[in-house]
């Protein structure tokens, strides 16, 4: 197997609705990591687009072809990832398949997406198709339902009050917001506090309005490079040193596990296993934190914290700057927004920023590793990616 | 290989106020939803079998905000019940106001009043039933 490095990376505003197409958003992003990475589009050999809506969004099926003409690489294969809120970090993961294995030399990847043009509920009704649209969409499951029976089953089992958990949660969406302040491309560039969490309006019980990340139109995309071709680009190679990907059936299916996510732990130890890498050894970390909940049962399955404890930690602050393990410095779903068919991306983006030290207000000094972690529908998808710099 | 319970035979069922699966001729494992191999063994050993209905709240929410189609629904209760012949399954509970509800349900015995059954929307393979819980005692 090759080494592989992302050369090059690009990020369009994160927000409400944008007035721009998903095919134009990710040209946008495209061009950036384009010439980001000192090449022309006609050098790439291939494009693996995550999206998930833009059927529903746009009624735009076959997106990726497009945008492959979009960006100015018309004629290279193109194929579509729809791993729910994951599919970006699985387009991420095979291109970076296709060029170890010594198919490609030279790719892009990333994601597109406008959510936020759908409106709330149309919206809720797509993501809601992540979930198994036999077996729980009939009791009228919605993602924030899936992760508030996380909420009351963590609570239970690893006995920590309600009351408790709730501010624990709290705070992870304070954090979020403090760092989206600080990322002139997130969605919210204002900060909240833990009483504006709890004063918000009630969504599912215990999740309300500021434990969801929101709707959002964005996109980002990532090249990546065989070592040999790298080195000829840039000075600044970042290594993608490990990948990890695991799938599961519906939600009762993982009925032995709950509210840990058994995909995330398989994933996981794939990627720590193929860097040779272990949590202590992560700099920074991108995780996925649709809601306020999944944020602590990330940070145990991660290796970060023990179970039950992570919400501690967050009080404490070891979750920021300065702490044992800086968490979504770019304002996370929650602040920086979640397009979630490029949400994948957009973690691998502000990792590679981070590692070249290019952050500003929120930049984790000296970062050498980092690491992503993306889930999809109720664990049906769980990819990770980590990276370390390569000079 | 064929399935000998599909999505739309448990759906049927359902409706019928009967909740079906299968057994595991080979570990004894009783699989819900429908699958065509056992979900724990691998064995395609499996027969049709009725459950109780009756099982065991596991967690719950109460939904404020629906999908599109389901706002007239609004709030209800989702819960993941362990079924007592081991199966978790995903369904509605009744006779308790969603305001009222709490953390104090879960652990609570509970039995299948009835299915409830949702129309379904232009996107959905068509009708979906689900059980409709009560509390026990």
């Amino acid at each position: 197997m090759r080494k592989v490095a992302i050369v090059g990376v690009g990020m369009t505003k994160f927000s409400g609705k944008q007035n721009k197409t998903a095919v134009e958003l990710f040209t946008e992003a495209a061009t950036d990591a384009i010439s980001e990475s000192n090449i022309k589009p006609g050098d790439l050999q291939a494009l693996f687009l995550g999206n998930c809506l833009s059927d529903f969004a746009e009624g735009q099926m076959h997106i990726q072809a497009f945008c492959a003409e979009s960006i100015g690489a018309a004629g290279i294969p193109a194929n579509r990832y729809e791993n729910a809120c994951a599919s970006a970090s699985a387009a991420v993961r095979d291109a970076f398949i296709s060029v170890a294995g010594g198919f490609y030399d030279l790719v892009i990847a990333g994601g597109t997406e406008t959510a936020a043009k759908m409106g709330t509920p149309l919206a809720t009704r797509t993501f809601a198709m992540a979930s198994d649209g036999r077996y729980e969409f009939s009791a009228g499951i919605t993602f924030p339902g899936v992760f508030a029976l996380l909420s009351h089953l963590y609570s239970k089992k690893y006995g920590v009050p309600i009351d408790k958990l709730k501010h624990q949660m709290a705070q992870v969406s304070v954090n979020s917001h403090y760092y989206g302040a600080r990322n002139p491309r997130a969605q919210f560039q204002k900060e909240i506090t833990v009483d504006d969490v709890l004063n918000s309006f009630m969504v599912a019980t215990p999740i309300q309005l500021q434990d969801c990340c929101p709707f959002t139109d964005g996109a980002a995309a990532v090249v990546l490079a065989s070592e040999k071709v790298a080195k000829k680009l840039t000075s600044k190679p970042v290594y993608i040193a490990g990948v990890g990907q695991a799938s599961a059936g519906n939600l009762l299916t993982q009925k032995d596990y709950l509210p840990r996510i058994r995909s995330r732990e398989l994933a996981a130890k794939q990627s720590y296993d193929m860097s040779g890498l272990k949590p202590k050894d992560i700099d920074v970390i991108e995780l996925h934190d649709c809601f306020s909940i999944a944020t602590l049962i990330a940070l145990e399955s991660l290796g970060f914290f023990e179970y039950g404890k992570s919400g501690e930690a967050v009080e404490k602050g070891e979750t920021r700057i300065g702490g044992k393990i800086p968490v979504n410095v770019s304002g996370g779903l929650k602040a920086k927004g979640h397009p979630i068919g490029a949400t994948g991306a957009a973690q691998v983006y502000e990792i590679v920023k981070q590692i070249r030290g290019e952050c500003g207000e929120r930049q984790v000094e000296g970062a050498k590793t980092g690491m992503t972690d993306c889930l999809g529908g109720d664990g049906g998808t769980l990819c990770n990616i980590i990276l370390k710099r390569g000079w | 290989m064929q399935y000998k319970l599909t999505f739309k035979d448990y759906n049927e069922a359902l409706k019928q106020n009967k909740i079906l699966g299968l057994k595991c001729g080979s570990c004894g494992n009783v699989n819900v939803p429908p699958c065509v191999v056992c979900c724990k063994c691998g064995s395609s050993e499996l027969d049709t079998c009725e459950l109780k209905g009756s099982g065991t709240i596991q967690t719950y929410t109460v939904i404020k905000v629906a999908p599109e189609n389901r706002e007239p629904e609004v709030p209800y209760i989702i819960v993941l019940v362990e079924l007592e012949e081991g199966p978790w399954i995903m369904g509605n509970l009744g006779g308790v106001k969603p305001e009222e509800v709490t953390m104090a349900v879960m652990g609570k015995k509970v039995t299948m009043e009835k299915a409830s059954v949702y129309a379904g929307d232009k996107y959905s393979w068509g009708d979906l039933a689900r059980p409709l819980f009560t509390l026990l005692n």
